[in-house]
């Protein structure tokens, strides 16, 4: 992969006087240059309010938008752009995915399926729906590895449950789950499949259709695009089966006073003024990772990620979290330091990482830690950067008493 | 590490402070209590459990549990020392004391009535991490509220 780090900015604005050594990607990403001027360029030349326009720039602006849509599609392996819904980001996909799918196939005594290393927002909207139904939600729990207990997932598909909903890469332990055998086991049950993408599309070569996922989510500002946009990719014919999930403008084809019709997908889904410029700046990262090549951001990521779990694992009371085989998410606690105090240490020699729960408390109870710190890395990230973590790790570990080892 | 002169860092982290987080004073619970409040910090995870045995407007135990950061427990620990035996308007006092010693007050900074806790005085200077000093303190504010 070619080193990217002169197109983000950001990385030259200096931390505490120090080069800023950004390790949440996991968070969310910096931005290259191409994002953040296609988003300035599409307010300077194309701004207009899309699809209702008669007037040329609100027709070119409707035809970015598209664009951007036909671009996630293709990006995705999405056979039908029509199959292409934005949103906000991974959080409203999936609340629109429970609440939509929810009033289509969920019923008193319906089983809704979860795993236990899904981040709160594949959790809370599928709680907060077996809650409204009755429904019985059931988590299927991990291998001591961090893995998900594949065993356990066929069990919970015995019971026949409507829906099943897991992550394809967990944001704490970096788990790669096997998404296209458990999409094949839950269709095999007659379940319909919902996969949280937030932390797999931004770094591996992702393809829907192979997958066979019914319903993917995933945001644009973890994967070099701004924020406030995000996509849930849908086969057109279960979205045309699902109802609305926001009403209002846009969504509608004609209105009584009483009762409405509704738009072809995917506008049925995108009720209000959509965030344009998101799509614009989401389709001009999608053009840059395609130049960099998604197997070439894997390849890099596996190596650092590689380089990290061994610099790190040689600091004496450092414990790592998760399997080997992962994405570029590493987890750990070091002695008795608590992740916060680790967080603010390392941000004094300018190292940027994640401390608490990583909004994952179910998983923390498995782990039984309160909390962990997190480091991720991401197409801009070195093995300087990993060294300046290690090196900033034993400061930490000089501050609280421990001699060097 | 000589750079750690500079940044607060040493400050931050000084023995005494690790000695509270280490060996927390006053830890566990009270079967006898008048007040139990538990408080959480929701974007860090951090919780703590406050027991207040009040008896004429005086507090005659107090013990705390739970778990986070050095400066959460370390505070709540150096709190507990500093309030007991006192009366509750003594303790707002020093709530009040510490509190403008967070908001980088030298002169609370300097206050002999805050003891031990005065060692805290360098978080001011860390604004994320002044909630984490804080939360045994807004354990006992809630824990007194309804007191006269």
């Amino acid at each position: 992969m070619r080193d990217p780090r002169a197109d983000f900015p950001i990385l030259g604005e200096p931390v505490h006087g120090r080069r800023l050594v950004y390790l949440d990607s996991a968070a969310t990403t910096q931005k290259p240059r191409q994002v953040i001027e296609a988003v300035a360029d599409y307010y300077r030349r194309l701004n207009a309010n899309v699809h209702r326009g008669a007037y040329d720039l609100a027709v070119r602006a409707t035809e970015a938008y598209e664009d951007a849509r036909a671009a996630v599609a293709a990006f995705v392996g999405a056979p039908d752009p029509r199959g292409v819904v934005f949103v906000r980001g991974t959080t409203e996909a999936l609340n629109l995915a429970a609440s939509s799918l929810g009033r289509l196939k969920v019923r008193a005594g319906d089983g809704i399926v979860v795993t236990a290393m899904e981040h709160h927002s594949n959790l809370i909207p599928w709680q907060l729906l077996a809650q409204e139904r009755a429904a019985r939600l059931e988590m299927v729990e991990l291998t001591p590895q961090g893995e998900l207990d594949v065993d356990g997932y066929r069990r919970a598909l015995e019971r026949r449950p409507k829906i099943v909903a897991f992550t394809h890469v967990s944001n704490v332990l970096g788990t790669i789950n096997p998404v296209a055998e458990l999409a094949r086991l839950a269709h095999e049950a007659g379940a319909v499949v919902v996969v949280d993408g937030a932390q797999a599309v931004p770094h591996l070569a992702v393809n829907v259709a192979e997958l066979g996922a019914d319903l993917y989510a995933f945001s644009g500002h973890k994967m070099l695009g701004p924020m406030g946009v995000g996509v849930l990719v849908g086969t057109p014919e279960l979205l045309d089966a699902m109802p609305p999930y926001h009403g209002g403008g846009e969504m509608i084809r004609t209105v009584q006073d009483t009762t409405a019709t509704y738009a072809p997908i995917p506008h049925k889904f995108e009720a209000g003024t959509p965030n344009v410029a998101g799509a614009v700046g989401l389709k001009a990262a999608i053009a840059y990772l395609g130049a960099l090549g998604m197997a070439e951001v894997a390849a890099h990521e596996r190596a650092l990620t590689g380089y990290a779990r061994e610099r790190l694992a040689a600091i004496e009371g450092l414990r790592l979290y998760g399997p080997e085989e992962r994405a570029g998410v590493v987890s750990f606690t070091l002695a008795d330091i608590h992740p916060h105090d680790l967080a603010t240490i390392v941000d004094s020699e300018g190292v940027a990482i994640r401390a608490g729960h990583h909004c994952a408390q179910p998983l923390m109870r498995r782990l039984d830690v309160p909390a962990t710190a997190r480091a991720s890395f991401y197409v801009y990230n070195t093995r300087e950067d990993v060294d300046a973590l290690a090196g900033a790790l034993e400061k930490a570990r000089a501050l609280f008493g421990y001699a060097r080892a | 590490m000589p750079e750690a002169e500079g940044d607060g860092l040493a400050e931050l982290y000084q023995e005494l402070i690790l000695d509270h987080y280490r060996r927390p004073r006053n830890q566990g619970s009270l079967e006898a209590h008048t007040s139990r409040v538990a408080l959480a910090n929701p974007t860090c995870g951090d919780e703590l459990e406050l027991d207040l045995l009040l008896e004429g407007g005086t507090i005659r135990d107090v013990r705390f549990s739970g778990h986070g950061c050095s400066i959460s427990q370390a505070s709540a620990s150096m709190m507990t020392q500093l309030i007991k035996g006192k009366t509750l308007d003594e303790a707002r006092r020093l709530a009040a004391r510490f509190s403008e010693m967070m908001r980088g007050s030298a002169d609370a900074a300097h206050d002999r009535a805050l003891g031990e806790a005065r060692a805290l005085a360098g978080v001011a200077r860390f604004p994320v991490r002044v909630k984490c000093a804080l939360l045994g303190w807004s354990a006992l504010e809630e824990s007194t509220r309804d007191h006269p």
